[in-house]
């Protein structure tokens, strides 16, 4: 026998395996694709243009409809682990739980940046927003913006899972840390949306990156604790 | 015999909710060694084991594995294989994914080959590419136990292995545990199953709420005599 993997190789495992199991089924990703979208008509029918100017209401909805649409797949990402128990192959193996949390929160990562794949440009269309140039910060903010959601979004998944109202617990616990990201997200998206220059939006990003930070670590270290009986 | 254990359990203790399901175990298993472990429902059995395999921290006692305690080291981790009540696959995963997986995360050299050699060694390398969700009780529990085997562990933990397989199930997880201990494993096994239990076992326990009412040698008991005191001893007490 080798040697068992670092925490960044057995990160890539954990998060491969996670990928290939809802690419098999697909289900969390269209469930949360399909409610975006749904999201972004809804809001667009019931939305005055005469009343409100598409460049101050596109990014409230944008990011709105990503966090709802984001817990839908955080939801499942432990709930897959307890079906068999198959989350006691994980934490007996010699491997580190920050390891499994880093693999976990990547392949979260790699599915909520899929639903802000198809969800900006659908709110782009949908609002006519002029996107050009500034699609590139945009895709900077919703980067910065899905690292935060799925590092607190992760943790609470691991605590909520366990419990009998998780599908509730879940959205209880992470909503209040979510502000801080809308907030930001939201200011940000709308000042480039308005056209004016990203440096208007810097005070913003600077709380986004400020919040991938310390709860990306502050996450990582708190999750061994939680997966204890 | 004067081998080092390939596990120690000292003193273990766990409560839920205020009762002690696992009260002041000790047992200590050498290379060669199972520890055939029976008892009630309720006795403490599967958390006893998951205390050994460390996926439960105790509240007193420590587990070692060669020496090293098992909640803090991952190389005592390594050398541990576990065959649950649950299957602890994936069911979206097809059974190579499934035992490859564990195979990478028990850093084996080349998983494919390991994966495909311990599913052979149970009888279902030809149900490789099916999904594992898909299968029989009894066929997931060979998947299972391929999965805990698959890094060649030096302690296997088995909790009711015999669940769900058939005749020639049973014989094939007989073989592989008889030349695991052979190859110097050390195994502990949960079952209600006196017979097959004894036949593998080097130490014998009984256990009831949460104690070893009974823990001797195999050697020192009498198979026949041994099955009534052990219903005896489940009756009265539960």
């Amino acid at each position: 026998m080798g040697e068992a993997p670092g925490t960044l190789a057995a990160s890539w495992i954990v998060a491969r395996k996670d990928l290939a199991i809802e690419f098999r089924t697909r289900t969390a990703f269209l469930s949360a694709l399909v409610f975006a979208l749904l999201g972004v008509t809804i809001f667009y029918f019931a939305w005055d243009a005469t009343a409100v100017a598409a460049a101050d209401l596109a990014p409230g909805v944008l990011w709105v409809i990503f966090t709802f649409a984001g817990l839908l797949g955080l939801q499942r990402s432990f709930g897959s682990e307890l079906a068999d128990r198959a989350i006691d192959g994980l934490l007996g193996a010699p491997i580190s739980r920050e390891a499994i949390y880093l693999g976990k929160a990547l392949a979260n990562l790699v599915f909520v940046s899929g639903i802000l794949a198809v969800t900006i440009p659908a709110v782009v269309l949908f609002y006519n927003l002029p996107f050009g140039p500034g699609i590139g910060a945009l895709a900077g903010i919703a980067a910065l913006a899905a690292v935060g959601l799925v590092a607190v979004g992760t943790l609470f998944s691991a605590m909520a899972v366990n419990t009998r109202m998780a599908e509730l617990l879940l959205p209880m616990l992470s909503l209040p840390f979510f502000v801080p990201i809308v907030m930001g997200a939201a200011q940000s998206s709308a000042r480039l949306m308005a056209g004016r220059p990203i440096a208007e939006a810097w005070p913003w990003l600077r709380i986004l990156v400020a919040f991938d930070i310390v709860f990306v670590t502050a996450c990582t270290l708190a999750f061994p604790y939680t997966l204890d009986e | 015999m004067t081998s080092t254990p390939v596990v120690q359990a000292e003193g273990l203790v766990r409560s839920f909710g205020g009762r002690r399901v696992v009260d002041a175990v000790s047992f200590t298993l050498r290379a060669g060694d199972c520890l055939a472990l029976f008892g009630p429902n309720g006795a403490g059995k599967t958390t006893l084991l998951r205390l050994v395999a460390g996926l439960l921290a105790p509240a007193q006692g420590t587990v070692r594995v060669n020496g090293v305690s098992i909640r803090e080291g991952a190389a005592a981790r390594a050398q541990v294989g576990l065959v649950s009540h649950a299957s602890m696959l994936y069911g979206a995963l097809t059974v190579r994914e499934n035992v490859e997986l564990a195979a990478r995360l028990y850093g084996c050299a080349e998983p494919s080959v390991a994966a495909h050699a311990a599913l052979a060694l149970m009888g279902v390398e030809d149900r490789a590419e099916t999904p594992a969700r898909t299968l029989s009780r009894g066929l997931q529990q060979r998947v299972s136990i391929a999965r805990a085997m698959v890094h060649a562990p030096r302690l296997l933990l088995c909790d009711e292995p015999y669940t769900g397989l058939d005749d020639a199930g049973s014989a094939a997880l007989t073989e592989v545990l008889t030349e695991r201990r052979e190859a110097g494993a050390a195994l502990l096994l949960v079952t209600h199953n006196l017979t097959e239990g004894l036949a593998l076992a080097t130490q014998a326990a009984i256990m009831r709420r949460g104690r070893f009412v009974r823990h001797e040698a195999r050697e020192l008991l009498d198979p026949s005599s041994y099955q009534s005191q052990y219903r005896e001893l489940a009756a009265v007490h539960d």
